[in-house]
């Protein structure tokens, strides 16, 4: 039986560092979804998939030199299912099993309970990025340079909106119900949303429709970005609306379990 | 707004919290004194947790003052959280994370935390220090959970059911940690529904049921109090009862409820332990399973109450 000697628990309270604990926890989320099979498969396996199948295989119309156009789509595709998919059904288990009152039984701040996810999606987009890119690339992807700097723009705005909506989504209902909402959710967008169908393709109303939202705003964006080598404001315009306005509803709403 | 109990380490009066329409507490005090331990002790649905996460800041309070260190625990959260370890019932943790990835996260959170490989190996998880939180056993998440609440040195400690779901051994080491928090200086709040646990390590016992606290006092002063105090002892059957009462002292009442099963009421003490074994001895019998008769927790809830602690 171990004895415990007087003093090992004499109180030292205290509160760490934010930048510390901010990374720790932003690190440790990175490192879970990384590490988590499901999520691979939604944010890397999938879009890496529809990357080169779109490019090599002539499934749908898609202008040419076809990697160049459906490039900037697979990016779009990659920011969305991390941001909104992945991060809506991890927050909701994870509110499942305790995480959040945990952590916000610690010295984090309440604030800090979403921005550790925040940065942990970012890591994993850049991740996404990294390794979406030198695959395009040896396909043939040549993008306009002038493009490449709004395009991060579009990314870090398109991760504000789609990061918003997981949280929104993922932190009101059962997990199981996210998962699924999630899920449904991800798939009309893709379909529909102006991602693996341009939004000009779509059928005249669908087509209004998928502009305004934040998927075909980041796919559509993100084409003219890197195709045209210009910036699109008004495509940053509707994702941070997107992003302005589902963050200030789940502020509200986030439930800690 | 300040206690007037200023040496309380958790000052609670008046508590109401309602779920619809249904009263989780109602008109709850507690008093916690610094470097003791607390149990509240209830069946289940009694108000422990509701009232627990009301004291962590969780849940706001629809009447009363909940005070924590001397401050409001919704509106000074921020600063009363460095100070404060917490155990939620039922731990908490992502399920996919490693045991140590989860403990050095909540370390990270702290200035100065216990060391997080001594700690995982004295709470017997080093073993599973990189196995995922949803692949442990039950026992194993309490005990990380427990570790979490102790790795950032509080001054204070809420613990919600901290045994349930452990084996002997290793509830028999979260009371030797809480007797250790205790010698340390730290303040404990524990809630259970073992009357054993209650017994063994609090200065202080809350009964509570219905929202509502039905007892207090220090285990001896709960279980004593009420008895007249009994001292039972097996012998042979039929012994005369006249002569036994002879020879006790005044207010003392001998009987056999059952042949052979004999039973002394009054006031208890060394001396009269000496005076019935000595008429034994006078009648040529052992006084065998000779005891004082001590309620337990249970008695004291079940009269309180009139229902199963573990309901």
């Amino acid at each position: 039986m171990t004895s415990f000697a007087p003093g090992t628990f004499t109180p030292a309270p205290g509160r760490g560092s934010l930048p510390r604990m901010l990374f720790a926890q932003a690190r440790t989320e990175f490192v879970l979804t990384l590490r988590n099979g499901e999520q691979l498969l939604l944010t890397l396996l999938i879009p890496l998939g529809m990357l080169i199948g779109l490019t090599l295989l002539n499934v749908i119309p898609v202008p040419s030199p076809r990697v160049d156009n459906v490039t900037p789509r697979i990016l779009a595709l990659a920011v969305m299912s991390t941001a909104f998919t992945g991060q809506a059904i991890a927050l909701g288990f994870d509110r499942r099993y305790g995480v959040l009152k945990r952590l916000a039984a610690t010295a984090l701040p309440r604030w800090s309970l979403v921005a550790g996810r925040m940065l942990a999606v970012l890591g994993v987009v850049a991740v996404q990025l990294v390794v979406l890119g030198a695959v395009a690339a040896v396909l043939g992807w040549h993008p306009q340079l002038a493009g490449l700097a709004p395009a991060l723009l579009l990314v870090l705005a398109g991760t504000a909106a789609f990061g918003a909506l997981g949280v929104l989504l993922g932190g009101v209902l059962r997990a199981e119900v996210v998962l699924a909402v999630a899920n449904t959710v991800w798939l009309l967008l893709v379909v529909a949303g102006g991602i693996v169908l341009s939004v000009q393709s779509l059928p005249g109303p669908l087509s209004v429709l998928a502009e305004g939202l934040p998927s075909g705003a980041l796919a559509e964006g993100l084409r003219v970005a890197l195709v045209g080598g210009a910036t699109p404001w008004g495509a940053v315009g509707v994702l941070l609306v997107w992003a302005a306005a589902a963050g200030a509803i789940a502020a509200r709403t986030l439930r800690l379990s | 707004m300040n206690s007037p109990a200023g040496s309380a380490v958790v000052e609670v009066r008046g508590l109401v919290r309602d779920f619809g329409a249904v009263r989780a507490v109602d008109g709850l005090d507690l008093h916690l004194a610094p470097a003791t331990v607390l149990a509240l002790l209830g069946p289940n649905g009694a108000g422990k947790t509701t009232t627990v996460e009301i004291c962590e800041g969780f849940q706001r309070p629809d009447a009363g003052l909940v005070r924590v260190l001397g401050l409001d625990p919704v509106a000074n959260g921020a600063a009363l959280r460095p100070r404060v370890g917490v155990m939620p019932q039922g731990g908490g943790a992502y399920p996919g994370v490693r045991a140590a990835e989860m403990l050095n996260l909540v370390a990270a959170c702290a200035a100065q935390p216990l060391d997080v490989a001594w700690l995982l190996d004295v709470l017997g998880l080093a073993g599973v220090a990189r196995v995922p939180y949803k692949r442990l056993s039950g026992g194993q998440q309490q005990r990380l959970a427990l570790a979490c609440a102790l790795v950032g040195r509080p001054e204070l400690v809420f613990l919600d059911e901290p045994t349930s779901g452990m084996d002997p051994q290793a509830r028999r080491l979260v009371w030797e940690i809480i007797g250790r928090l205790r010698s340390d200086g730290v303040s404990v709040l524990f809630t259970t529904h073992q009357m054993a646990e209650a017994e063994a390590l609090a200065d202080q016992v809350v009964i509570i049921d219905h929202g509502r606290v039905v007892a207090q006092g220090s285990p001896a002063e709960l279980t004593r109090s009420g008895a007249e105090g009994q001292l039972r002892f097996v012998a042979p059957a039929g012994l005369d009862l006249g002569s036994l009462s002879g020879v006790l002292p005044p207010g003392c009442h001998a009987s056999e409820p059952r042949p052979g099963d004999y039973l002394v009421e009054g006031p208890m003490n060394p001396q009269l332990m000496a005076t019935v074994t000595a008429w034994c001895a006078q009648q040529g019998v052992f006084a065998e399973e000779l005891r004082i008769a001590r309620r337990s927790l249970e008695d004291v809830f079940l009269e309180l109450t009139g229902r199963e602690l573990r309901s």
